[in-house]
């Protein structure tokens, strides 16, 4: 028996809904889970070993083998790509001697290839061992390929300095940039902590809820489901022990505001957590942060300390009898399906990141089968600012339909990439225009699960009413090639990250994908384009969102660039099955010697 | 005594006990409603969603799903018995099903829907994976090729302290049904078919017994998979 592997399963109270903290610290200190391991710990929790290795190996961050004292996770989202990943990538398996997805044969460094880490407005962005780099070049990379032959420690690889604002604090000291653009009520400094709590001890719950009722917020995650309604639902659950969740998952390729909202904003999203549970009865809490995100951890955990020392967190809060409410923070281990609230919580609870069946749903049975809030982290932050202004107040900020306002990730092909918090209702035109983009060929509303507009799209309007998004917003310019740079890049993305539990959703985007390809190299007929539009009601019976917007890359510039495809597509030929004969008796070739 | 209540499918008006799952309800009102993954009296998981109806306009699991009083279910709709059908066949391509050397052929629920549903050539392209065929287990073949991945093992088969003997691996199109070694080494020989007998394909055998009903004998050999619920 390891006594340290030991030490850290007794550090969780023994508990199997902690299985994730006991794997990611399992792994921090071994560099790995190995089998010896995970018998250990499956053992100690009384859970077979096949259950431990469900969850070990649904997450994207968590190995058996060693991968590497210096592991580099290069990330490889179409925007990374827009910004010269390819060749950042060709140099590090040039100057470290090794392909993606291998380590090196001395053990030093590993490749491997990730999911947007929320860096679009710094790309080429990679993770090694857990500290972000941004903005890499090749001679970057070879510079750091140096740096690491030579022992040094991650943090001394940083050479390009600390970002702006509390990134360069010294318990972040990150080389990430916030680069916020446009403030409004989120972002604001006009904000002393502690004022909404000790506004609402005043009120009753319910009053709470009917303000936040009367701003009509929305959803910020992506949803768009009215807040004041989700919280209603729970509060009048029957089962008294209620938990606030925090989505601080930002998976959505192209996404990045959470990241900013945390690094300079995290009191506000805290108190925001606090009125969620003063309104729905919750004491217990819980922020649920990206993996990728951990370098932001111990700068949030000391900010809930001294949220407890000042009563804002903790018993009694702001000395109101009976206002008791903490958080913990949940590290995810890699994988955009937890961003789904049902699947986050499955994740919390230390299980594989598989969305739920509903009904029920959280509201009514949640995170350890209580009710459940789960919100995303600006809904959370912009509720604190309606309850200090009123609902009223907020409604004046947007549309109708759509209140208040929005933080915006603004990346690719522009002049001023970063964060805009805007009232809803800018057109797409406003804000390619804000930006500094010209003579842009599309624009992806809402990352890969969105919609992707061409240039007679772009007086439409971002809110629920028409364009809605979580944030992201992509700027494809006119040298792009659409379908091979970014819908193809959007596909591979749904493809990594299902869950796999569906069967539509497990195989069907495999078989889309497929035939883009065919398009792509100019096999396509008209009957391809014709399948995949009536294919696309397959994927309505999956069991949630990813599964449901999956082909949306494909389907969405079949819409609106439907001559993208038009000018690929074999004219002449009705149909094309597909085969291709030099393809097929490759191998034979191979095998009876013939050319 | 439960509650009753009334709802519709396809127009006509069913009775239920409150909470009751719309595939028990239906079967209960002689109505088929094709399941791959559903075990009756197991907690459901909706994971192949064959079952899917549309509930009041929307697409829903019919094995997950509770029935509400007034409920309108559409489960004919020829939509969504395509939908169906395309199912059965992502499900042909995603495998290696080859049916004649397949020990479970005439008893395979799949092949079985495949039938129902006149499947003949699926629209889809085979994807030929390259699967394993495991036989480590002392009394188990798991033909990996085969597999559905409808979890019915792993939800189904427990020990008796209510370990886990089969698992999920990986995500995606990736993942893959893994048997505990430990655990499952006090499997009996009863728990063994059982677990042969709840895999709705031929992916779990047990080992030394292949084909044990002559053709004509099989389950689905005379009439269709759903007819036993429709003439009961
Ligand atoms: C595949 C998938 C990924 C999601 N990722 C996120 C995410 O990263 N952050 C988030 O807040 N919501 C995400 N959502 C939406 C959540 O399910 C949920 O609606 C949201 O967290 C609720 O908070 P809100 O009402 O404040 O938006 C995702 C949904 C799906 C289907
Ligand atoms: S739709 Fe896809 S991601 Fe969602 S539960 Fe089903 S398989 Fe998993
Ligand atoms: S082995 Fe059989 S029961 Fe288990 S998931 Fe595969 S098809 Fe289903």
């Amino acid at each position: 028996m390891d006594k340290t592997i030991d030490a850290i399963i007794n550090n969780y109270n023994r508990d199997k809904n902690r299985l994730m903290d006991i794997l990611i610290d399992t792994q921090d200190t071994l560099g790995c889970v190995p089998d010896s391991a995970a018998e250990q710990i499956a053992d100690a929790l009384d859970i077979s070993k096949v259950d431990l290795e469900q969850t070990l190996s649904f997450y994207h961050f968590f190995s058996k083998e060693q991968r590497g004292k210096y592991t580099v996770y290069l990330n490889n989202s179409a925007v990374a790509n827009m910004y010269g990943r390819k060749e950042v990538a060709r140099i590090f398996e040039e100057e470290a001697g090794c392909k993606f997805g291998e380590v090196t044969k001395d053990g030093l460094i590993g490749l491997f290839d990730t999911s947007c880490i929320g860096m679009n407005d710094q790309e080429p962005a990679a993770l090694i061992n857990g500290v972000v780099f941004t903005m890499l070049t090749p001679y970057r990379v070879r510079e750091l390929v140096k740096g690491m032959r030579k022992g040094l420690k991650v943090e001394e690889l940083l050479r390009t300095g600390y970002g702006d604002g509390n990134n360069s604090s010294p318990l972040i000291r990150s080389a990430v940039n916030n680069h916020i653009m446009e403030k409004g009520p989120v972002l604001s400094e006009d904000y002393v902590p502690g004022d909404a709590i000790k506004k609402i001890i005043k009120l009753d719950p319910a009053e709470v809820i009917e303000e936040v009722k009367n701003s009509n917020i929305r959803g910020r995650g992506g949803a768009g489901f009215p807040t004041g309604l989700k919280w209603d639902f729970c509060r009048r659950a029957k089962d008294k022990r209620r938990f606030v969740f925090c989505n601080a998952d930002e998976g959505e390729p192209g996404t990045f505001k959470d990241r900013v909202i945390l690094t300079e904003r995290p009191r506000l999203l805290f108190e925001g957590m606090a009125v969620a549970a003063y309104a729905i009865g919750a004491a217990e809490g819980i922020l649920y942060l990206r993996y990728e995100y951990k370098y932001l951890k111990k700068f949030l955990e000391n900010i809930l300390d001294e949220m407890r020392s000042k009563n804002l967190l903790g018993k009694n809060i702001a000395s109101k009898k009976g206002f008791d409410f903490d958080i913990r923070i949940q590290l995810g281990a890699g994988a955009y399906v937890c961003g789904e609230e049902s699947a986050l919580i499955e994740s919390a609870e230390g299980k594989r990141g598989e969305p739920r069946d509903r009904p029920p749903f959280p509201v009514e049975k949640g995170y350890l089968g209580h009710p459940t809030v789960v919100n995303n982290v600006e809904t959370l932050c912009s509720v604190v600012k309606v309850m200090l202004y009123g609902g009223e107040w907020y409604r004046s900020f947007g549309t109708d339909e759509s209140t208040g306002t929005k933080l915006l990730c603004v990346s690719g092909d522009c002049h001023y990439p970063g964060v805009y918090e805007l009232e809803w209702g800018f057109s797409v035109a406003d804000i390619l225009e804000m930006v500094g983009a010209e003579n842009v060929q599309a624009v992806q509303v809402g990352g890969p699960s969105g919609t992707c507009i061409g240039p007679d799209g772009f007086e439409r309007i971002l809110g629920y009413e028409d364009l809605a998004t979580g944030g992201s917003l992509i700027i494809i310019g006119p040298h792009r090639d659409v379908l091979r740079d970014i819908v193809l890049n959007f596909m591979d993305f749904f493809i990594e990250e299902s869950c796999g539990s569906c069967t539509p959703c497990r195989t069907l985007p495999v078989a889309i994908r497929e035939k883009l390809i065919k398009i792509i190299e100019g096999r396509g007929v008209m009957q391809d384009l014709m399948d995949i539009e009536r294919w696309r009601f397959i994927m309505k019976v999956n069991r949630c969102g990813l599964g449901h917007t999956a082909l949306n890359p494909v389907l969405s510039t079949l819409k609106n660039l439907r001559h993208l495809y038009l000018d690929l597509i074999q004219k002449e030929v009705e149909y094309d099955t597909g085969f291709r004969l030099d393809e097929a008796v490759k191998e034979g070739k191979l095998v009876t010697n013939r050319t | 005594m439960a509650q009753t209540i009334k709802f519709t499918i396809d127009g006509v008006e069913c009775t239920a006990k409150k909470g009751q799952y719309i595939v028990d309800a239906a079967t209960e009102n002689h109505i088929y409603i094709p399941t791959l993954c559903n075990i009756p009296g197991v907690k459901p998981r909706g994971s192949c969603r064959i079952c899917s109806v549309r509930v009041n306009g929307r697409m829903m699991t019919a094995c997950t799903t509770p029935v509400s009083e007034g409920m309108e279910i559409e489960n004919k709709d020829p939509d969504i018995e395509d939908i169906r059908k395309a199912i059965i066949e992502l499900m042909f391509t995603e495998g290696n099903h080859f049916c004649p050397s397949c020990e479970k052929s005439g008893n395979c629920e799949l092949q079985a829907l495949a039938y129902r549903y006149q499947m003949l050539a699926p629209r889809f392209k085979f994807m030929f994976p390259k699967r394993r065929l495991e036989a480590t287990h002392p009394k188990l073949i798991k033909d990996h090729n085969r597999c559905i991945l409808c979890k019915r093992c792993i939800r189904a088969i427990k020990d008796e302290e209510g370990h886990s003997l089969f698992a999920f691996a990986r995500r995606g199109h990736n993942v893959e049904i893994i048997i505990d070694t430990k655990y499952s080494k006090n499997m009996t020989d009863e728990q063994a078919r059982e677990a042969a007998d709840i895999c709705p394909v031929g992916a779990i055998l047990v080992k030394e017994r292949a084909y044990t009903d002559p053709i004509g004998k099989r389950k689905y050999d005379k009439q269709p998979i759903g007819s036993d619920i429709e003439n009961l």
